[in-house]
């Protein structure tokens, strides 16, 4: 298979394990996003890929090629770093051309790719500028160049937006992605911002405390997260206990859930209901029963915060479809079942 | 705080002090030394007051530019071996760890506190062919006989360059600690291996503490007086020897003052010419 292929990767720093036995195939051109919170792992895995650090256990392929102890240099990566680590004694075009330099390409071609490279990110006629003198969304993209310039087999960004603010953020986003798409190239991002993560991935990978969690589409982490943790950590979403009686019916807050169809043997477990599938009703009429604590109106969504069997429930509306509560009011809630995710509690 | 720019004398007060430690220690010796340097021998007695060219005038003999010419040399060369051995090592040193870099800072300390004399008479035993490193070498079997590695050219730089390197380390360690570290990642990244991206990435970046480190060495070697006489043969002797020469041993002031002053005019011209060469290279 080409691409990378990422065997059962390991990694301890003296008795912590940052990394735990970590497996994941990147076929050729997808865009992975790693995605997790601060602390688990994302960077000591991506190191790993990078060669920066070596996996105290399992084995790294790329492109069939067992690259577990292959040095650094010899990988053919592209990689841009959160500090960016743009070389500070080197103008514009000097940093791009820097792997070409060291690959020994004739001075003329070097200028020829460089050219490119800036007309690639908007850039060109900025060759001869010292790094220190661009803006931050500017630095940003000349990093990315000088990584992209010898046309890597796999191209690795830790956090590569997170200095930015965050409208020019959301730009570089799309335009990483429609870089990524132009290329075709296999691309590794560390992110701790679903959105980035569902902006531009193929493919998302959840982790926490070293361990991937749940590795799949964005659409299908929102839809059908894996566990409790990948559920609230993608997106907003209730968390809502649930028991099943024998027949496999589901009573959650009090009331049943008509419909639902809980896997044989669960007894009891978690639903996970995004608030845009949270509907309020009249009260009665077999709806569960909550009272609306407060209202968040932010223009472009309403949330309605129900309080419902001792536990908070968010309900996320559009403008057109306002419901029409006021806090301290009864009202129903309605939950369609091909809406709920049952998980393991 | 107040940024303005001092209106009154009064203002001023704070740096009475040290301005004056600097007229009384520095000024004045050297204002002396300059107008010594004019004055006339005086072979009954010290000197007497004049204004002659004699002192500079003698100095203009080849005897005198050899010495002149040797002492740059070695002052140079001590420079180069300094940076050239500290600045690998330093780079080391900060990407170790902190134990690490305790021990050796710790040791490189107390070597500075060592005096000239002694590490010039403890070379001079080590160098020696009764006791000196070159019975290691006949014991492991690499000599046949041990010889005398001193008096020569090579014992005054060892030892000039022991005696300089602490501080060559002290003085890059803060930059190199500053380093980014993953620059030179950055640069494995893009294909360069360790010792390339040292060469490509953290030598150039360091270029202007490099260079302010290389002057510093420079002129710290070109005082010293003890270890070429310990070491060296009288062809090894600096200006710096013949200066104490003159001053101490032949009581000529006015000799001495007029080469410590053309010393100094040299080196000041020395080091200009380096900043300007740099500053050129940094504009290309
Ligand atoms: N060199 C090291 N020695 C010891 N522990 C380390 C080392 N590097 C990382 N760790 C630990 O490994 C864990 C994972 O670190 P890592 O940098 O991979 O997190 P991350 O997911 O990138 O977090 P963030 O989003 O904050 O960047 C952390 O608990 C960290 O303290
Ligand atoms: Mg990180």
């Amino acid at each position: 298979m080409s691409g990378l292929a990422l065997q059962n990767i390991t990694k301890e720093f003296g008795t912590f394990t940052a990394v735990k036995n970590v497996s994941l195939t990147v076929p050729h051109g997808t865009f992975v996003c790693l995605l997790g919170p601060s602390g688990c792992g994302k960077t000591t895995l991506m190191r790993m890929i990078a060669g920066l650090d070596l996996p105290t256990g399992g084995a790294i392929k790329l492109d069939d090629a067992d690259i577990t102890r292959v040095p650094t240099h010899k990988r053919d990566l592209g990689m841009v770093f959160q500090s960016l680590a743009l070389f500070p004694h080197l103008t514009v075009g000097e940093n791009i051309a820097y792997s070409l330099r060291i690959r020994g390409v004739g001075k003329e071609d070097q200028k020829k790719r460089v050219d490119e490279l800036l007309s690639m990110i908007h850039l060109s006629g900025y060759a001869d500028r010292p790094v220190a003198k661009l803006s931050g969304g500017q630095r940003q993209r000349v990093a990315i160049a000088r990584a992209l310039a010898i046309s890597p087999k796999l191209f690795l960004l830790d956090e590569p937006l997170s200095a930015l603010d965050a409208k020019l953020r959301e730009a570089m986003q799309v335009e990483l992605r429609q870089l990524q798409q132009r290329l075709g190239i296999t691309t590794i991002v560390v992110t701790h911002d679903q959105r980035e993560a569902m902006t531009m991935a193929d493919t998302v990978v959840v982790m926490n405390s070293g361990e991937i969690r749940q590795a799949a589409a964005p659409v299908e982490i929102y839809r059908r997260p894996a566990d409790t943790f990948v559920a609230d950590f993608i997106g907003m979403t209730n968390l809502i206990d649930f028991t099943a009686d024998s027949t496999g019916r589901a009573h959650a807050l009090g009331s049943p859930i008509e419909g639902l169809a809980v896997p044989g043997g669960l007894s009891r477990g978690v639903l996970s209901v995004r608030p845009e599938d949270v509907h309020l009703t009249a009260p009665g009429h077999g709806a569960m029963a909550g009272r609306v604590t407060f209202v968040r109106d932010l223009g472009g969504t309403i949330e309605t915060f129900v309080e419902a069997g001792g536990k908070q429930i968010v309900a996320v509306s559009m403008p057109h479809a306002r419901p029409d509560v006021t806090v301290g009011q009864d009202v129903g809630i309605k939950l369609s079942p091909d809406t709920c995710v049952v998980l393991k509690s | 705080m107040r940024r303005e720019a001092p209106q009154k004398l009064s203002d001023y007060g704070p740096l009475l002090f040290p301005a004056g430690m600097l007229i009384v220690f520095f000024v004045i010796p050297f204002a002396t030394m300059i107008a010594v340097s004019f004055f006339k021998r005086d072979p009954a007695g010290f000197y007497s007051t004049a204004f002659v060219f004699d002192n500079y005038a003698r100095f203009l003999s080849l005897f005198f530019g050899k010495v002149l010419g040797f002492s740059l040399f070695l002052a140079i060369a001590v420079a180069i071996c300094c940076i050239l051995l500290a600045v690998p090592f330093t780079y080391l040193l900060s990407r170790a760890s902190r134990r690490t870099q305790v021990v050796w800072l710790v040791g490189l300390l107390s070597v500075l506190s060592l005096s000239e004399v002694i590490i010039g008479f403890a070379w001079s035993t080590l160098f020696s062919r009764t006791a000196g490193i070159t019975n290691l070498l006949v014991a492991i079997g690499l000599m046949s006989q041990p010889v005398a590695l001193n008096p020569s050219l090579g014992a005054v730089l060892t030892a000039m360059v022991y005696q300089a390197l602490p501080y060559t380390v002290l003085v890059l360690y803060p930059a190199l600690v500053r380093l980014d570290p993953t620059l030179t990642e950055a640069a494995r990244t893009l294909g360069a291996s360790p010792i390339k991206s040292f060469f490509t990435v953290v030598v150039p970046a360091l270029r202007n503490t490099i260079m302010a480190t290389l002057i510093m060495v420079f002129i710290f070697a070109l005082g010293s007086y003890l270890l070429p006489q310990i070491l060296g043969r009288p062809q090894h002797w600096t200006l710096s020897v013949l200066i104490t020469d003159q001053a101490i041993y032949q009581s000529n002031m006015p000799f001495a003052a007029a080469m410590a002053v053309f010393l100094v005019l040299v080196t000041l011209a020395l080091v200009g010419l380096t900043l300007l060469a740099g500053r050129k290279g940094e504009a290309a």
